[in-house]
């Protein structure tokens, strides 16, 4: 066992022959922030006392749901053989929806410690970015987890990731993040197996941007891995994508509290501040140099980030409006995948169009809204970004089912998927017959392990944005893990399906589908707006419509009786509160044309039973 | 457990009114409502604040209690008076409950003469009491006419036992008939009340009840729809599943019925749920309370008003007897009303008459909803054209939403 460093190498100063650069690839629970947190505590640069769980996951969401959306970077000592290392642990988010912050903060590494639960074996999302991983051509250090746990199977996991890395089972490292057992063992082989970062310290200064945070105090913080050259404190860097100079405030190492250093060198992994308030100013890889001595060439592997998925957000009480913009605006500061526009439905009032990266994106901006914000919020069914060509060969892209043209259409595209669906074997038919359910088309399929398997699905993002992962893991008793990339699209039969209320198109309902779906979304919403909305003083029908043509058609009976009988032997006051109360329950009603629809209606025809199970948790 | 009273503001215990009461007083009619809260058993479906215990404690026993109204009814009088209020005669006197006649004829008549004494009587007066068809006879209606009752109105509910049983109704429809006519002989003006919609009521059932109403030929004749209210009995069976659910459309169905039968009958509505078979006949003490005009009510949580100010006993009677042998007002809570709440109260109450209301009294945005409510047939056009809001059968059945539409936002 290697003891604990007793002199830190120097920040700015350090060879990078004694730097590793590495991240922790691991699934939601599997306990990757558990790890980090005792590996801190091993080298030193926290101490137990001044622990608080989790150290690295900052914001509360990402602390209850276990999850961490934003990455961050620290700086850890360690000494193997009496050599003093630096080791720079990079935090990745673990989840599909941010595979592209994923990408950049394993391109800023040159190794991965793939952590997988002793009790539960690989899920697909680490899968997903292990081949990331291994695109990037990172060296892998295969770990268990959790092998404290009464249910851990060391044996049946360790022969499961060695048949998909490559070596012996017996090289898989058994560690304890909650015990501790094996955390050194892990720092040691850190230091032995992973490549030291290669680069020209001569060159002008290259550094890759794998992620940007907004501080209230200190504005945008971006985090980088210098590839050549060297960062100063007090230099104008240039970002090379958007040309943007900035004066360098303050430059240093998260260790774990952000230390100012002299500079950044070759290999190294650390923060920068020059005072910008939006993080759109920090593109995450995007390449930093020195404005003087420019590079000529940015570092490969830079995309803007491209939202997958739109939904209509309003508020609830329309007066929040502003509370709404001015809420998003903030996110938009620490969020660069965030977009957004002002939208306006008949039904819900005024609002915006957002788009994410994808569902859990959108769960957590749509929590952030209303727990930091104190917003309640209407959001519309999420659907994906079609492409319809007009017969004149206009193409339209639309994000907002209201927008679809109606007829002249030659075709729409829509986005397709590459899934990976993981699970227990006796699970296979139901996922098959979910997926093709879905149109999907299968690409194959592999046993993992003995009754471990792997399913491959080219599959519409429309099927699976709203309740597939739910019905997978329903249908599986929550064994099946899925990950999915963007792959391509393809030319469907689509169509828009309108809902109308009393005649009166009601824009927050319509949804494009499949042809073939759209009779059963018809007669779904229209059963469900039956069973909602309450009975008016006249006869209100219910369409569901694809352009003129009626698909299916329910309808709510007028209301006959709403009088009181008596007065309660002159209690007028009781009847006149009654009335009042009344009134403010007309109050909180939408107008559909001449029909009184409650919110809680709109809420519940645009939830889907299981979300509303969730709201309840 | 009776219905909760309103939260409003304190009463002073010396029950004096502020002045705004004084405003037009000497116009507004003066009326009595007297609360008598007891019962022999209480009604499954029930939530008025009434007892069927004979001793409550605190001097509230049955055999105290007209004792104990007078006393308030004298304090009444001093309070109109210490108040401010120019000396009016009653206009309507009614005893309600709870079941008055459960108390012997004489002590009813005894607060009605303590009243008469306080105020005087106008010539033509109407005092009504109501009365269970179990608890008169023909000697005790015989005194209630000496005394000054004018009216009787008789709780029948309805002619079919299994409803009646639903409704925990005692007594023996055949007895209905005998005792309109005892009433009748002794000279008094009958009302039937009845109640639709009790769960297991048939449309047929109804129109039985209706039917033999009518045919004891009474003067007037009030159906309510029944009304679940929260706490009651009934509320609790119709939650365990016990008896089935009240259904508005059935109400509907039924308050149809009732209106053409009884119409047919030679009666006509004058309120959402009376009718009169000449408009004299109709209740005036009720009507009283839609218009707006002043009365006072006596007993454990009677409601008074007058000029915009309402106000509220204390529920209980013990609690009631107490304020009262201490001299001071039994009221528990008052609210006066502002400008903006008088007129909302009367769009509220008066849209409920065939009388209708004035379209002046309404605002701007109320009146501009009158050509809606005329083409979704709920007002009646002939009227409109008059400058009243009537509404039609159709807009009765929906007065409530009818009132929400022509009242501001």
């Amino acid at each position: 066992m290697s003891p604990m460093a007793r002199t830190a190498p120097v920040p700015a100063a350090t060879d990078p022959a004694i730097i590793r650069n590495f991240c922790i690839i691991a699934h939601i629970d599997h306990g990757k922030s558990t790890l980090a947190d005792r590996m801190l505590q091993s080298t030193g640069v926290v101490q137990a006392r001044d622990m608080k769980a989790q150290y690295l996951d900052r914001m509360d969401i990402e602390r209850e749901r276990g999850i961490t959306i934003k990455s961050q970077a620290v700086r850890m000592p360690w000494e193997v053989d009496g050599v003093s290392y630096a080791l720079n642990m990079i935090d990745t988010p673990g989840h599909v929806d941010f595979t592209y912050e994923v990408s950049r903060s394993l391109a800023a590494c040159e190794g991965a410690v793939l952590l997988v639960d002793a009790a539960q074996g690989i899920e697909a999302q680490t899968l997903a970015n292990l081949y990331l991983a291994m695109e990037n051509d990172l060296t892998i250090i295969p770990v268990l987890n959790k092998i404290d746990l009464p249910a851990a199977q060391p044996e049946k996991y360790a022969a499961e990731l060695a048949n998909l890395i490559g070596g012996d089972p017996e090289d898989v490292l058994l560690v304890s993040g909650k015990t501790g057992v094996g955390v050194e063992a892990l720092l040691d082989k850190i230091v032995t197996d992973l490549p030291a970062p290669v680069g020209d310290a001569n060159a002008p200064a290259r550094a890759m941007i794998f992620d940007s945070v907004y501080d209230t105090y200190r504005g945008v913080v971006t985090y980088v891995r210098v590839v050549d050259g060297m960062l100063h404190p007090r230099e104008r860097i240039q970002m090379m994508s958007t040309k943007a100079s900035h004066e360098l405030l303050e430059i240093g190492v998260s260790a774990p509290e952000p230390t100012p250093t002299k500079g950044l060198g070759v290999g190294e992994v650390g923060y920068l501040i020059t005072g910008v308030k939006d993080v759109r100013q920090s593109k995450v890889g995007d390449t930093v140099t020195n404005l003087a001595k420019p590079a000529s060439e940015s570092l490969s592997g830079y995309a803007d980030p491209k939202p997958m998925v739109f939904s209509g957000l309003y508020p609830l009480d329309g007066t929040d409006y502003p509370v709404l913009r001015d809420a998003l605006d903030k996110l938009k500061l620490n969020d660069a995948a965030l977009v957004y526009e002002p939208e306006t439905s008949a039904a819900l009032g005024f609002g915006f169009r957002v788009g994410f990266l994808g569902l859990l994106h959108l769960e957590i901006v749509r929590e952030r809204l209303e727990r930091e914000f104190n917003l309640d919020l209407i959001s519309t069914a999420p659907n994906v970004v079609y492409e319809v060509t007009l017969e004149d060969k206009t193409v339209m892209t639309v994000t907002n089912p209201s927008e679809f043209p109606a007829g002249k259409i030659r075709e729409v595209r829509e986005p397709m998927v590459a899934a990976t669906i993981l699970a227990p074997n006796e699970f296979v038919g139901a996922i098959m017959e979910l997926c093709q359910g879905r149109r999907g088309q299968m690409k194959g399929m592999d046993y993992l392990s003995e009754d471990r398997v792997e399913l491959r699905y080219w599959i519409p993002l429309a099927e699976i944005v709203f309740d597939f992962f739910d019905i997978l893991k329903s249908k599986t008793r929550g064994y099946a893990s899925l990950d999915w990339k963007a792959d391509g699209e393809q030319v469907s039969d689509l169509v828009k399906v309108d809902i109308l209320l009393q005649g009166e198109q009601v824009d927050a309902f319509s949804a494009i589908t499949h042809k073939d779906k759209a009779y059963a979304y018809g007669v779904m919403m229209t059963g469900k707006l039956r069973e909602l909305i309450p009975r008016q003083q006249f006869e209100v029908p219910i369409q569901a419509a694809i352009g003129s043509r009626i698909i299916a058609r329910e309808s709510i009976r007028a209301i006959r009786k709403d009088v009181l009988a008596k007065c309660y032997g002159g209690d007028i006051s009781r009847k006149r509160k009654l009335l009042e109360k009344q009134k403010e329950g007309k109050k909180r009603m939408k107008m559909v044309g001449r029909v009184e629809v409650p919110q809680e209606a709109f809420i519940a025809a645009l939830t889907t039973d299981d979300s509303k199970d969730k709201a309840k948790k | 457990m009776p219905s909760a009273l309103p939260l409003g503001d304190p009463a002073p215990s010396d029950g004096l009114l502020p002045a705004q009461v004084l405003d037009g007083a000497a116009g507004r009619a003066l009326g009595l409502y007297v609360h008598i809260p007891f019962c022999a058993v209480r009604c499954g479906y029930c939530d008025f604040n009434t007892y069927t215990a004979k001793e409550l404690g605190g001097g509230a026993s049955q055999d105290a209690y007209a004792g104990t109204a007078v006393a308030e009814v004298e304090l009444a009088a001093r309070v109109l008076e210490a108040s401010g209020l120019p000396a009016r005669r009653l206009s309507t006197v009614f005893f309600g409950g709870g079941t008055p006649t459960l108390l012997p004829a004489e002590d009813l008549a005894s607060i009605l003469t303590a009243a008469i004494a306080a105020w005087g009587i106008e010539e033509g007066a109407e005092v009504t009491t109501e009365a269970n068809p179990d608890s008169v006879t023909p000697e005790s209606l015989a005194i209630l006419r000496e005394a000054g009752f004018t009216r009787v109105s008789f709780g029948m509910q309805s002619a079919v036992p299994h409803v009646l049983k639903v409704l925990d109704r005692t007594h023996e429809p055949a007895r209905v008939p005998q005792v309109v006519q005892w009433a009748r002989d002794a000279g008094l003006a009958v009302s039937l009340d009845l109640i639709y919609g009790t769960p297991g009521e048939s449309l047929a059932d109804w129109q039985h009840s209706l039917e033999t109403a009518l045919s004891y030929g009474p003067d007037h004749i009030s159906a309510y729809a029944l009304i679940v209210e929260e706490g009651t009995k009934l509320a609790a069976q119709i939650r365990r599943g016990e008896v089935p659910e009240i259904d508005d459309d059935d109400h509907a169905d039924k308050y149809e019925l009732a209106d053409r039968l009884i119409t047919d009958a030679g009666l006509g509505w004058y309120e959402v749920s009376n009718w009169a078979r000449t408009p004299e006949q109709a209740c005036r003490h009720n009507l009283a309370y839609w218009r707006g005009d002043d009365w006072w009510g006596i007993g454990p949580g009677a409601h008074s008003h007058m000029g915009g100010v309402r106000w509220w006993n204390v529920k209980h009677p013990a609690a009631y007897a107490g304020r009262l042998a201490q001299g001071a007002s039994p009221a528990a809570g008052r609210e006066t009303l502002d400008r903006d709440t008088r007129a909302m109260e009367r769009v509220m109450l008066e849209a409920r008459l065939q009388s209708g209301l004035e379209l002046a009294a309404l605002e701007t945005v109320g009146r501009h909803e009158v050509a809606g409510l005329i083409a979704d047939g709920l007002v009646d056009p002939a009227a409109a054209f008059k400058g009243r809001l009537v509404l039609t059968l159709k807009g009765r059945l929906l007065a409530d939403a009818v009132v929400r539409r022509i009242l501001p936002d």
